[in-house]
């Protein structure tokens, strides 16, 4: 059984939100979806000033029999990426919510009404 | 710790620079490759050699990619040095002897499709499929039929085919199939339209199973202006007994290196010819083999294919390759390639029974198998968490190389089984043991299997670590 | 029955464990309009008889001194090296998707690639493709993914035409443009445009289509100060000898592409090669085809397996970096042990000969009468004649001779009527040399 915080926002395609305030976000990809890609090897993030639209692909996640493409949950612009997963990709399977966090976005204060709670998501991934 | 050829370098003084050459252009650092004796490049190969399963030496029940036996006299005949030492710019006259060969293999190419006409070049069947995509491009063009931009492919179709179709510029729609494993014509007919230029099939699917509404889906696709294109990956299911040009395809590929016995060399050279009819012609790929009047052949150029996409390779193709395919065929001839199918399904449905007499689940048990047929384990996943990769590396344990798994993606935990014509019934009676052993294991010790495969030279390789680390040449 | 086995009571028992009495029911879901298959193929042969018909026609072809390169040369081949390469372990293997089953190849695969990366001073090698031609392409497009923007690359007019013609087929189809340089007719080397146009990559030939030597420390840093990848295509053997493109200018160049064959492959009337493309570590998920990782199984020990496998069509689809699938596995594996065989200075020996005995034909040539080199820089093995009379029709007539003289440019669109490009390798000793220069004589005297 796959962990899903309580405290997170989550989109249809897996990924994770955290609110940071003052309009910021932190996103990255759920426990769910990692153990569905298996061991990641390689992340493409976008770069810190990219304009992202919420849906629209904006990375790549490549495991070793995989690859996926990473999707922005919400509207925004690119703060940080996750420079240590150039390094260490096994964060996002080691500890997806934490060390595994991918990029930091700049968004509009309301940005994340449109996701899931924790219970919505348990049971997307139930179905 | 293994043998390394790096290990092996004797040293002696190189050879001096060339003085009419300018230094700036010359190497800057010395070449820096090992200098072994001949017999250590000897051992160490052929040391390297036995560390291979190869057809030579093990049952391979790869499906979808036919490893039958590679007759050796094809590859002498390919060797002779009558072919081996002909220069591609050799004008026609002095090579008679080489062009009369590709001729007559286009011809019965021709004859074994069903197609009007046949261009050898494609270097493997995904250089085939862009060819062939290409053509349907180049045909719907050359009518100022411009917005044709989609190309509709089954979802379980081979990864090659979406892939060629986006070299050739097309968008990819995919198609689903139906539980019993035929193509979804609602689904077919909903994408159907002025925008699509075609589909690309195998028949048999990659399910295994013979899609039985071809005649009705070449209907379809042809009234809405597309063509059809048949994937070739499947062909030796009904080599000599169906023609992809009466089931009303277009434009083909042939694998040579799977059904025509040509060798696969540890992943190639093989060659991937393609076959059209008669109104994609004027498109074929050059060069092709032409015979004049008055019985002597040459190649053809863009002066005779004005509209053809082109070249794809620098010369003609794998012409080492063709020359193999002509040799089997010519061996077999009409009675023997009409032969390969027969026992091909015959191996592929005993198999399929006595597997099933052991325990293993069919994906498709009303279905009457092709040369190919698929597994599925999930109720060995269910009991004891055993997955088609660790049935798969057990095998490796008996001597028998591991079936093609987790391929179509449709069906989980599957094995997908082709055993060849070229095997015989006592060779698939082992296989048929060696598999309920498996599966006895599977359920008795799972942990064997876990950790399988245990007498080869190395165990499961940590692929993750081979990714990060990217250890990809031997630095000094 | 020609390699299948079944004797009829082996084939009564499978048909009555499959539940049918005869073995066309195995097709009973085929419809049956379908199964005419009306053929028009010959009789079968017994295997002496196929022998006999196909060692005639092998004799059909006639033997010849040959002097024809343009991108396939004919190179002694160590009895080794398709000795070992043929064996059945090698020959008739699957593609190593099981590495477990598969180490032998792999670890050929591993030393090929460490080899090419040795020669072309890159980091990264592929485990080959078709030929150096669709390499270049693939090359082209890799340099399109790295670098965005206008699909366009500066391709020099004087590449081998057999070469250019495929990047046409193959870009064209996705309308990339290819824009041509111009070379300079006094040097036969590239002259440079005043400006990039926007385009992605200039490809950087060593050696050109012409046979000379191009100054490609110059090139490559254009390419660079213009915002271009640069491309090298080399000839393998050369590069025993010529600066590695990783050595090209200030940075060196970011690719490294040619055709393998002068590395122990039989010239085989056009194939099967093998292209190799070597590339900066910084763009390897960029490349297309196979690469091979060396990692550890679960006990520590040293194994080899396929990697990056998520860039490739049987995973990412047609997302995938290229559709390429098999590539040409028993060349590299010939080629790896033609690189053992004859060891770096093996390699370096040969190539200096091919060297010298071109250089000797060409004086031999040249002090003919009426048989002019219009390009006067160094060269390597391979240079350019200019006769008096149509090339194609000299080449022709020293057919009679029992000599392949070179490969005709013009036939291809490239330079003059008279223009034959010669090649001179290991092969042909200083009596080969003046056969052919007397036989040439006598053949400007009648033509």
């Amino acid at each position: 059984m796959s962990k899903i915080p309580e405290t997170l926002r989550y989109s249809e395609t897996h990924e994770w939100v955290e609110d940071l305030g003052d309009g910021r976000c932190r996103v990255g990809i759920t426990d769910h979806a990692q153990e569905l890609l298996g061991d990641l090897v390689y992340v493409e993030a976008p770069a810190a000033g990219k304009a992202i639209r919420g849906g629209e692909a904006c990375g790549v996640l490549e495991s070793v029999k995989a690859a996926a493409d990473f999707y922005a949950p919400v509207d925004g612009t690119v703060t940080a990426h996750n420079e240590a997963l150039g390094d260490h990709p096994q964060w996002i399977n080691e500890d997806p919510y934490g060390r595994g966090w991918i990029m930091e976005l700049e968004t509009h204060a309301d940005a994340c009404s449109g996701l899931m709670d924790a219970a919505a998501y348990g049971k997307l991934t139930e179905s | 710790m293994s043998d390394s050829i790096f290990d092996h370098d004797h040293h002696f003084p190189a050879a001096d620079d060339p003085a009419d050459i300018p230094a700036h252009l010359l190497r800057q650092t010395p070449l820096d490759l090992p200098n072994p004796a001949e017999l250590e490049v000897l051992r160490h190969y052929t040391r390297l050699s036995q560390k291979n399963f190869s057809i030579d030496t093990q049952f391979y029940p790869l499906g979808s990619c036919t490893m039958k036996y590679n007759p050796r006299i094809a590859h002498a005949m390919a060797v002779l040095p009558g072919f081996a030492r002909l220069h591609p710019d050799t004008p026609a006259p002095a090579m008679q002897g080489l062009l009369r060969v590709l001729w007559e293999l286009q011809e019965w190419l021709a004859a074994v499709t069903g197609m009007a006409a046949v261009s050898l070049t494609p270097a493997a069947g995904a250089q085939g499929e862009l060819a062939g995509v290409a053509m349907i491009r180049a045909y719907h063009a050359a009518r100022g039929d411009q917005g044709r931009r989609k190309m509709l492919i089954p979802t379980a179709a081979h990864g090659t085919n979406p892939a060629s179709a986006r070299m050739a510029g097309f968008e990819v729609v995919e198609i689903p199939s139906l539980a019993d494993g035929d193509l979804d014509m609602e689904a077919l007919d909903r994408h159907l339209g002025a925008d699509v230029a075609g589909i690309m099939l195998t028949n048999p699917s990659t399910l295994g199973v013979f899609e039985r509404r071809i005649a009705e889906i070449a209907g379809h696709v042809h009234a809405a202006g597309g063509l059809l294109y048949y994937d070739g990956a499947n062909l030796n299911a009904i080599l000599g007994r169906v023609q992809p040009g009466r089931m009303g395809f277009d434009v083909m590929h042939l694998n040579l290196h799977k059904t025509f016995a040509t060798p696969h060399g540890g992943g190639g050279p093989g060659a991937g010819a393609v076959a059209v009819q008669e109104r994609l012609r004027p498109f074929l790929p050059l060069p092709t083999v032409t015979r004049e009047a008055e019985g002597a052949w040459r190649w053809t150029s863009e002066a005779d294919l004005p509209r053809s996409i082109g070249r794809l390779s620098a010369h003609g193709g794998n012409i080492g390759v063709l020359l193999r395919a002509h040799a089997y065929l010519r061996r077999l001839g009409r009675a023997g390639v009409g032969r390969v199918s027969v026992y091909a399904a015959l191996n592929a449905n005993y198999l399929l029974k006595e597997l099933q007499r052991v325990g293993y689940q069919a994906a498709f048990p009303e279905r009457r198998a092709s040369h190919e047929f698929i597994l599925g384990v999930s109720d060995l996943q269910q009991a004891t968490g055993i997955r088609a990769l660790d049935v798969a590396k057990r095998l490796l344990d008996f001597g028998i190389h591991a079936p093609t798994i987790y391929f179509p993606q449709l069906v989980p935990e599957c094995l997908l089984i082709e055993p060849t014509e070229t095997e015989s019934k006592a060779t698939l009676d082992r296989f048929v043991a060696v598999m309920a052993r498996i599966r006895q294991e599977a359920l008795e010790q799972p942990e064997l299997l876990r950790a399988a495969p245990h007498h080869l030279p190395v165990g499961r390789l940590d692929e993750a670590l081979a990714a990060r680390r990217l250890d990809v040449a031997a630095v000094r | 029955m020609p390699y299948i086995p079944h004797d009829a009571a082996e084939t009564a028992a499978m048909l009555a464990a499959v539940g049918i009495q005869r073995l066309d029911q195995l097709f009973d879901e085929i419809p049956a309009a379908l199964q005419a298959a009306d053929m028009a193929l010959p009789e079968g042969l017994s295997e002496m008889a196929l022998q006999r018909e196909l060692e005639h026609r092998a004799l059909d072809n006639a033997p010849l001194r040959c002097f024809a390169g343009a991108g396939a040369y004919a190179h002694h081949i160590p009895a080794i090296v398709w000795d070992i390469a043929s064996r059945g372990e090698f020959y008739s293997a699957y593609t190593p998707y099981q590495p477990e089953a598969s180490q032998g190849t792999l670890q050929v695969l591993y030393e090929y690639q460490s080899f090419i990366t040795r020669l072309t001073g890159l980091e990264v090698s592929n485990a080959s493709l078709y030929d150096g031609a669709s390499g270049l392409a693939e090359a082209c497009l890799m340099a399109l993914r790295i670098q965005g923007g206008e699909p366009a690359i500066l391709v020099p007019e004087h590449l081998l035409p057999s070469w250019r013609r495929v990047l046409d087929s193959m870009l064209g189809l996705q309308r990339i443009r290819l824009r041509s340089v111009p070379y300079d007719p006094d040097t036969g080397t590239l002259r440079l445009p005043g400006d990039a146009g926007g385009a992605a990559a200039l490809i950087i030939p060593q050696i050109n289509g012409f046979g000379v030597l191009e100054a490609v420390d110059a090139l490559t840093d254009w390419a660079h100060a213009h915002g271009l990848l640069a491309i090298a295509v080399v000839n393998p053997l050369a590069l025993a000898l010529l600066k590695a493109p990783g050595e090209w200018g200030a940075r060196g160049a970011d690719m490294a592409v040619g055709e393998g064959q002068p590395l122990g492959i039989p010239l085989t009337g056009g194939g099967p090669y093998f292209g190799f493309l070597a590339c900066r570590k910084a763009h390897v998920r960029q490349l297309p085809g196979r690469l091979v990782a060396k990692t550890v199984d679960g006990q520590g020990r040293e194994g080899f397996c396929l990697t990056l496998q998520a860039r490739e069509q049987h995973i990412r689809r047609g997302k995938a970096t290229s559709n390429i699938c098999t590539n040409q596995g028993l060349m590299v594996t010939a080629a790896t042990i033609h690189m053992a065989a004859l060891g770096g200075h093996g390699l370096r020996r040969t190539a200096l000969t091919c060297h010298q005995r071109a250089s000797r034909l060409r004086k031999h040539l040249a002090a003919l009468p009426e048989v002019r080199l219009p390009y006067a820089g160094p060269f390597f093995h391979e240079f350019v004649l200019r006769l008096p009379r149509p090339a194609s029709a000299v080449r022709d007539a020293l057919l009679g001779h029992g000599i392949l003289a070179g490969v005709p440019l013009a036939d291809s669109g490239l330079g003059e009527a008279g223009d034959l490009l010669v090649c001179a390798t290991e092969l042909l000793e200083e009596a080969d040399l003046r056969a052919y220069r007397d036989a040439l004589a006598a053949v400007l005297e009648t033509v």
